[in-house]
């Protein structure tokens, strides 16, 4: 940072209210040219609604946005991009059916005209990937790219359109400690260029790598603005928290019996995602088997064969010790085997269905909720309660619609409804992605205390961070193959990138034959 | 001027905008009718007189508003489900066919006997012929709404057939009608001397029932949330497929009920007039009245009473009935324009 910086960015006294929520309250913030903010906060503190109001797709109630000492009409998000302002969002904006040039130029260029600049537009985005090490073939359809790849796109289409001042919301939720790197140095050399970034994140070594300043923002206000250089992590967490957070603990385990038994299973290839080859996994008894791997490599197969969404087309699954043919959902759940899925707004929950409903969705044919096919709503709004206060979800109540809470909230109901029941199985499949500090700390003690009473755990998770934390046992899954298991201590987080890069298995192989 | 997403929208909102959606229909209408050459306040006044203004008109109104009611639940069943039945008018005709193959002397029984089993025959019909279309879907993902329109065409031609060939009525003078149902066959009326049948009671009950299924019971709760997010129902363990089977073959009967209440209790034989697209209508009905069950007995009321209104009103005002259609129309516009502005706000820039 040089001390005549350009004032890039400066919003002022931005207030946003939803009903009789304050989403942000008079929020200032600036950025110069060439700098790196990061905002911090937890799950529904505001960040994403500020963002939002900067990226025009709300009007701010109140206060003032200017861009490059320009006043930005409030609302309007033609006359942000106009004004060189662009946003990657969390959830990607991409058309699937389309190729990448043609998502990259989509909305870029006029949409009729007679001849386009096909060639042109094309050049530009084949020099733009190299000058920033994003790669990826502009023909590709990106109904096929894998996550990181369509996240180089959604770079791709901001540098297209000459952004001046880029906001990133969660960019590395998504991706592995490897893309998650290889995207700092794309932004580094944008930086060097003259980008200025707006960085939004959860992650706080990731804020401290890449940020010059952080602004920490709480309950819709800010309540801190440090430069990183003159803070640490656990500065930060206390600032965004309010309080010190303290990670849990974690004792050594005692594994019992096997409880699940994966041998031999395979699943056939799904698009580009690779299916399960020749798969084989204990899960025993109060041990916490982490599975660590690039996304993508066949973890979504191996939840869908654990969780009774998919059936392997070889192999076995042996559930105590039984063999178990008919292997699905419902009977997934009547046997224990409690299940956290990857994506909670898409399949955990149903987003219009209340807190009641979507209490009751595994188990509403359960003797406890219906009787001949009649439903007990006050015994599924009883046990919705029940979650809510034991499992601390903060809402208005149990018939409020499930859209309405934080994902960190969400995820506290999807817990609690699995756990209630008291399942031998816990199939956690990236339990904590996009979650805050407090409800991450939250979800891994309720997997250690459901460890603690002798439950089997497999923990899904592309945060090596969060794997080598918590697991007892960690494998390791690359291209549907599964590694041997390591216990917890025994590799480094280099020898784990090898592994998750493929590299293990061929000196496996040579082993055996 | 932008849409802005409203998380929670008030009652005031969700009542106030359908509410002014219909004001603005009327405002529309008497625009229409004065351009017909009419007075718009005779008019708006002689179609509400038309339709609720005597005994006789409300009356007539409930007798239309019968096999609406009938339609517009079984479309709002299948929509809650997203299951695009548009098939509602073969299955109503599927529903007349049985009663009349098994209600002109077939069955040679007591009222009390007979009808429960024309009811339960048409039930079936109707429910069969949208168990090929959701087979079709759940088995091969064909479109639903391709099927059941176009199926629509098909079997009225069938139809069509029949009443040229093996059903024709001998005495019927050459018209393509059926032999005319027996006494026991005819559903009565709910007083005498009123010329209101039990359809309409059956109508109606049908509404609750499906509204008490749709809130209380696993089956409706299932409907519910196959509609909402398939990928989270099955996630969760609900047999999704199953589910849509079971949604259609609700749908076809509850569509079949109205072809069987048409015949039993108005028409006594099959002609090919039989339905005037009360199917189509049906459609109309199960959106203004937002998938709600109870809501269809209301929106089924006020469908038939612009259309008993417009004929009454045409008869002494000389504007044409077409005048019904057009406010059917913009009253569905409107509802839809209603429903997008208790979800979104407009922002002025």
């Amino acid at each position: 940072m040089n001390t005549t910086a350009v004032e890039a960015l400066r919003l002022e006294g931005i207030t946003k209210r939803f009903g009789a929520l304050t989403a942000n309250d008079a929020v200032s913030l600036s950025l110069n040219k060439g700098e790196v903010v990061a905002l911090l906060g937890e799950n529904g503190a505001g960040k994403t609604t500020l963002m939002n109001i900067l990226f025009g797709q709300y009007a701010a109630d109140s206060g003032t946005v200017h861009v490059f000492g320009k006043p930005l009409p409030s609302g309007n998000s033609r006359a942000a991009l106009d004004a060189g302002v662009g946003m990657v969002h969390q959830h990607f904006t991409l058309a699937d059916n389309l190729t990448v040039q043609e998502n990259i130029t989509l909305g870029a260029e006029p949409l009729l005209r007679i001849r386009a600049d096909r060639q042109g537009a094309r050049q530009r985005i084949l020099d733009l990937s190299e000058k920033y090490h994003l790669q990826v073939s502009p023909d590709a359809r990106v109904g096929t790219l894998t996550v990181g790849e369509r996240q180089r796109v959604e770079i791709l289409k901001a540098l297209y359109r000459d952004v001046r001042i880029l906001i990133l919301d969660e960019p590395t939720a998504v991706l592995t400690p490897q893309e998650a790197d290889d995207l700092f140095a794309t932004l580094r050399l944008a930086i060097a260029d003259g980008l200025s970034i707006i960085f939004i994140s959860h992650k706080l070594h990731e804020v401290m790598a890449i940020a010059d300043r952080v602004v920490v923002l709480r309950h819709g206000k800010v309540t801190g603005g440090v430069a990183t250089k003159d803070t640490d992590k656990a500065a930060l967490a206390a600032m965004m928290m309010g309080t010190q957070a303290q990670p849990p603990k974690v004792a050594a385990a005692m594994p019992g019996a096997v409880l699940l038994q994966l041998d031999q299973v395979c699943t056939p290839d799904q698009g580009s995602a690779p299916g399960l080859k020749s798969v084989s996994l204990a899960l025993k008894a109060g041990q916490i088997i982490g599975l660590a791997g690039v996304s993508g490599n066949g973890q979504a197969a191996l939840a869908d064969v654990v969780g009774g969404t998919a059936k392997p087309t070889a192999g076995t699954l042996t559930l105590n010790g039984d063999d178990r043919l008919d292997w699905t959902p419902r009977i997934a759940v009547q046997s224990g085997i409690a299940r956290i899925p990857e994506d909670r707004h898409k399949t955990g929950t149903i987003a219009d269905f209340d807190l009641t409903e979507n209490a009751i969705l595994e188990r509403y044919t359960a003797p406890d909720f219906s009787k001949s096919g009649w439903l007990n709503w006050r015994a599924a709004r009883d046990f919705a309660n029940a979650i809510i206060t034991k499992y601390d979800v903060r809402c208005p109540g149990p018939d409020t619609p499930i859209r309405l809470l934080s994902g960190g909230n969400m995820q506290k109901l999807i817990l609690g409804r699995t756990l209630e029941a008291a399942p031998q199985v816990i199939l956690a499949n990236q339990p904590v992605r996009g979650l805050d500090i407090g409800a991450v700390h939250y979800v891994h003690s309720q997997l250690l205390a459901a460890r603690a009473r002798g439950a089997a755990v497999l923990l899904i998770s592309e945060d090596l961070d969060e794997v080598m934390a918590l697991s007892d046992v960690i494998h390791v899954i690359s291209d549907g193959r599964l590694s041997p298991g390591f216990a917890r201590g025994e590799l480094t987080p280099a020898q784990l990138g090898l592994w998750m890069a493929g590299q293990g298995f061929e000196d496996e192989m040579k082993h055996a034959s | 001027m932008r849409l802005e997403p409203i998380t929670d929208p008030s009652i005031a909102r969700r009542l106030g905008f359908p509410f002014a959606a219909l004001c603005t229909t009327f405002l529309i209408a008497s625009l229409l009718a004065m351009i017909a050459g009419g007075n718009p306040f005779s008019v708006l006044g002689l179609i509400l007189k038309g339709a609720f203004g005597s005994q006789f008109a409300i009356l007539e109104t409930l007798n239309r508003a019968t096999p609406l009611i009938f339609t517009g639940l079984a479309v709002a069943v299948a929509f809650r489900a997203k299951f695009w039945n548009i098939g509602a008018e073969a299955q109503l005709y599927a529903g007349a066919l049985l009663t009349v193959l098994l209600g002109t002397g077939a069955l040679p029984w007591p009222s009390a006997a007979l009808l429960p089993v024309l009811a339960v025959a048409a039930i079936l019909a109707g429910a069969v012929l949208l168990l090929g279309p959701a087979i079709l879907k759940t088995r091969f993902g064909v479109d639903e709404v391709v099927t059941t329109l176009l199926f629509n065409f098909i079997f009225l031609l069938f139809i069509s057939m029949l009443l040229e060939g093996p059903l024709k009525d001998p005495m019927g003078m050459g018209w393509p009608k059926s032999e005319r149902l027996i006494a026991e066959a005819r559903l009565p009326r709910i007083a005498e001397g009123l010329r209101l049948h039990w359809g309409f009671g059956l109508a109606i009950l049908s509404a609750v029932m499906i509204w008490i299924i749709q809130t209380r019971s696993t089956l409706g709760y299932e409907m519910r949330a196959v509609g909402l997010n398939r990928q989270a129902a099955a996630f969760a363990g609900i047999p999704v497929n199953r589910v849509l089977l079971k949604t259609a073959l609700l749908s076809g009967g509850l569509a079949a009920l109205a072809g069987f209440s048409e015949v039993a209790g108005v028409k006594a034989s099959l002609t090919l007039d039989l339905s005037p697209g009360y199917g189509y209508t049906g459609i109309i009905v199960a959106m203004l009245a937002l998938l709600n069950p109870l809501g269809v007995v209301v929106a089924a009321l006020f469908v038939a009473g612009i259309f008993v209104g417009a004929d009454s009103m045409s008869r002494a005002a000389d504007v044409p009935t077409y005048l019904a259609d057009m406010m059917l129309a913009i009253a569905l516009l409107l509802m839809v324009l209603a429903i997008m502005l208790t979800r979104f706000r407009i922002v002025r820039d």
